[in-house]
């Protein structure tokens, strides 16, 4: 399969790997921004082939991971109203509130489908205009067009039984966080490739002068990912602060301006809580005012929810990469993907999920 | 009684089921005589008692049972009929019986289509001819709008277990040979880029089959055989994972030996699924003693089903109960089983 099975070369892979050994001369502490970049990882053990001496932490680039708690409790009341059809995309589904999730909410009646774009959620709106039609826009920079896109149509074409739960963050101000916390051990991030497709990555360029290190936006396959942790680490080594884009089939350095355009119509820029991490400032996005009737939250008047997170989990600190998911005291044990306790153990991109699938204690390596 | 199919006026394109269709009366026994009958009859079925009186061989009896409630009815590759009489024989035939004689219980949506009802039945005649077995009692109950997608399909079958055949899902051995006799995934990813709302076209068609001549046809070279499983729903990696910890064994499998077809690999790629989790309708999981790989391969290659069969691994002592993948790269991970509904990535 055409720029598949390229990427997926186990001699192009052996060749990197012997590349990476020849280049390292000390440890190295290298974060990948990306739940996606996790999980393949994870998959194909990459880890287990890297020396010791480099240390892949792994980023908070898992949107359904850093959904607050509010907003998924919210989501769950909006869902469960009759008037309702409650649309996401699929991973949100499995992900707990205090009680419950959006599947529970389906078996006691609830309306909620599966969509694989929110304008296929717009889509329904448009053949159900008896019904309220809510999508959950959660995601970053990569979800965020066709998000700004859906809501752009129902008002450009007078849709008005449409509306957004908007949980939009960006990773750019995530970095900084992490890099800013005291107990951070970034040396040198794999900046997410698709986030880099529609932003660019001249927005890095900052990130690397203001804070003395490395970023390389990489892709998702084995050899991307191999390909980037080997330039990573020829950076680190030469002491360059540097943005080097090894994801040059799908990302430019200005990016896709349409739907940045796109964006910038429908979104502003907003603090927005990460789910165990807390409030980072500027990084998320909101409804501007001008399609302020297309906010969920003010519409069913759902913004009084609030909640707390179980004391056990510790996904905040597996997000910015203090701690490896196997660390944790639940992992395994109160916490699986069948009983999870936070959200990086729900989603198909969380850290905690990658281990439990792939590498769980008591594998044999 | 014996009755003879009539001749009938065909059926109407705007013909629905009706709920008088299952109330019993005089349109229940029209359903019967324009739409089941003239595709379905046989000597039990055309006596039309409440039960199939069977003569069954000397031996073990194997019975089997499942419920078909696939969303689309119609799907690329085939339709919840065929599906419904093809997955009982399969059940059968990886127990080592060989399969008889059928049921076929119909819960009907009102307002179906009674075109497609037919359709649906003159495919579950074909696939029982295909298969050599008698479609010999049955049933039909109709529920109101929205009680129930359309049409579901019960088939219970019966099946006489070949002689010094001993097929369990305790049997595995260290040292055992996993074969798999072909593409996985085809079923389940047909089924889901036909569903709507996902909005891409592809060439995908399910590869819902009876294996029962294949699975007959290696079992009389190789007897011996200690396990198998059709990988339907949960795919290869549950069929996998319910072998090792029934057996108490570990499986290792090889990544680059999987065969998976590039538009179903491409489907998956694209949706965030693994191959290995996605249902078949037309595979064979099995494990044998080594000696006997080459030989069962051969037969299984000489099949229309089986022909792109491979061994995708091997049965060992370590790690009991679990699933291992030797990926290409040369590192290992957990084939696990899948955790409820698959759901498509986000981004």
């Amino acid at each position: 399969m055409k720029y598949i099975d390229e990427y997926r070369d186990p001699q192009l892979a052996r060749k990197l790997l012997d590349e990476i050994r020849r280049k390292t001369t000390r440890h190295w502490t290298i974060m990948e921004i990306c739940g996606g970049q996790t999980h393949s990882i994870l998959r194909n053990g990459i880890d287990q082939l890297l020396p010791d001496t480099i240390e892949l932490v792994h980023g908070p680039g898992c949107p359904v991971c850093v959904t607050p708690l509010e907003s998924i409790e919210r989501a769950l009341e909006i869902a469960a109203k009759k008037e309702v059809i409650f649309t996401s995309f699929g991973d949100m589904l499995r992900v707990p509130g205090s009680s419950k999730d959006l599947f529970m909410v389906r078996s006691e009646g609830g309306d909620v489908r599966i969509v694989f774009s929110p304008l296929d959620a717009l889509q329904i709106a448009r053949v159900n205009p008896g019904k309220e039609v809510v999508f959950f826009a959660v995601g970053f920079e990569t979800t965020a067009p066709a998000n700004a896109m859906a809501v752009y149509q129902a008002a450009r074409e007078g849709i008005e039984n449409f509306s957004v739960i908007v949980s939009q963050v960006m990773v750019p101000p995530a970095m900084r966080a992490i890099l800013l916390s005291p107990d951070n051990r970034v040396q040198g991030f794999l900046a997410a490739g698709h986030v880099c497709a529609v932003m660019g990555y001249a927005e890095y360029e900052p990130v690397t002068r203001e804070f003395n290190l490395p970023i390389v936006p990489a892709g998702f396959e084995p050899v991307d990912l191999l390909a980037g942790i080997l330039k990573t680490v020829e950076l680190l080594e030469e002491g360059r602060a540097e943005v080097v884009n090894l994801y040059g089939r799908v990302v430019s350095r200005e990016g896709n301006r349409v739907a940045q355009d796109t964006i910038a119509k429908v979104f502003e820029v907003t603090d927005r809580q990460w789910r165990g991490i807390g409030l980072i400032p500027g990084s998320g996005l909101t409804l501007k005012a001008a399609y302020s009737s297309y906010d969920a939250e003010k519409k069913f008047n759902v913004t009084h929810i609030c909640t707390g997170e179980s004391p056990l989990c510790k996904s905040g600190s597996v997000l910015q990469g203090m701690l490896k998911p196997d660390a944790c005291p639940a992992f395994a044990k109160e916490c699986t993907p069948g009983h999870p306790l936070g959200a990086t153990m729900v989603s198909s991109e969380g850290a905690c999920a990658a281990y439990y699938n792939y590498h769980r204690t008591g594998f044999p390596i | 009684m014996t009755i003879t199919p009539l001749c009938q006026s065909p059926i109407l394109q705007h013909e629905t089921v009706q709920m008088a269709h299952g109330a019993g009366g005089r349109l229940s026994q029209t359903l019967m005589q324009r739409v089941f009958m003239p595709h379905l009859h046989n000597v039990f079925l055309d006596i039309l008692d409440d039960q199939a009186k069977l003569d069954l061989p000397a031996g073990r009896t194997a019975y089997s049972t499942d419920t078909y409630v696939v969303s689309p009815v119609f799907f690329p590759g085939g339709n919840i009929g065929e599906l419904a009489v093809n997955g009982t024989v399969n059940d059968l035939a990886v127990g080592g019986a060989k399969p008889m004689y059928l049921s076929a219980g119909f819960v009907l949506e009102e307002g179906f289509s009674l075109v497609e009802l037919e359709t649906i039945v003159i495919s579950m005649a074909e696939a029982a001819r295909k298969a050599g077995v008698m479609i010999v009692t049955g049933d039909t109950k109709v529920v109101g709008k929205g009680q129930c997608d359309k049409i579901f399909i019960n088939t219970s079958g019966i099946g006489s277990v070949m002689d010094g055949v001993n097929l369990s899902c305790r049997n595995l051995q260290p040292g055992d040979t996993m074969i798999l006799s072909g593409t996985v995934g085809d079923h389940g990813m047909a089924i889901m880029t036909s569903r709507e709302g996902l909005s891409f076209q592809s060439k995908i068609t399910s590869d819902c089959a009876a294996l029962n001549s294949m699975i007959a046809a290696v079992l009389e070279v190789v007897p011996a055989i200690h396990a198998m499983r059709d990988p339907t729903r949960g795919g290869v990696a549950a069929a996998l994972n319910e072998l090792a910890a029934s057996s108490s064994v570990g499986i290792e499998i090889n990544e680059p030996s999987i065969p998976v077809k590039p538009d179903v690999r491409g489907a998956c790629e694209l949706l965030g699924i693994d191959p290995l989790h996605v249902a078949n309708e037309g595979k064979l999981v099995l494990a044998v003693s080594s000696e006997y790989t080459e030989t069962v391969l051969e037969v299984l290659r000489s099949f229309e089903h089986g022909r792109d069969a491979v061994t995708i691994g091997e049965v060992v002592d370590d790690h009991p109960g679990m699933v291992v993948m030797r990926t290409a790269f040369g590192s290992r991970r957990i084939i696990d089983l899948p955790l409820g509904e698959q759901l498509p990535r986000i981004c």
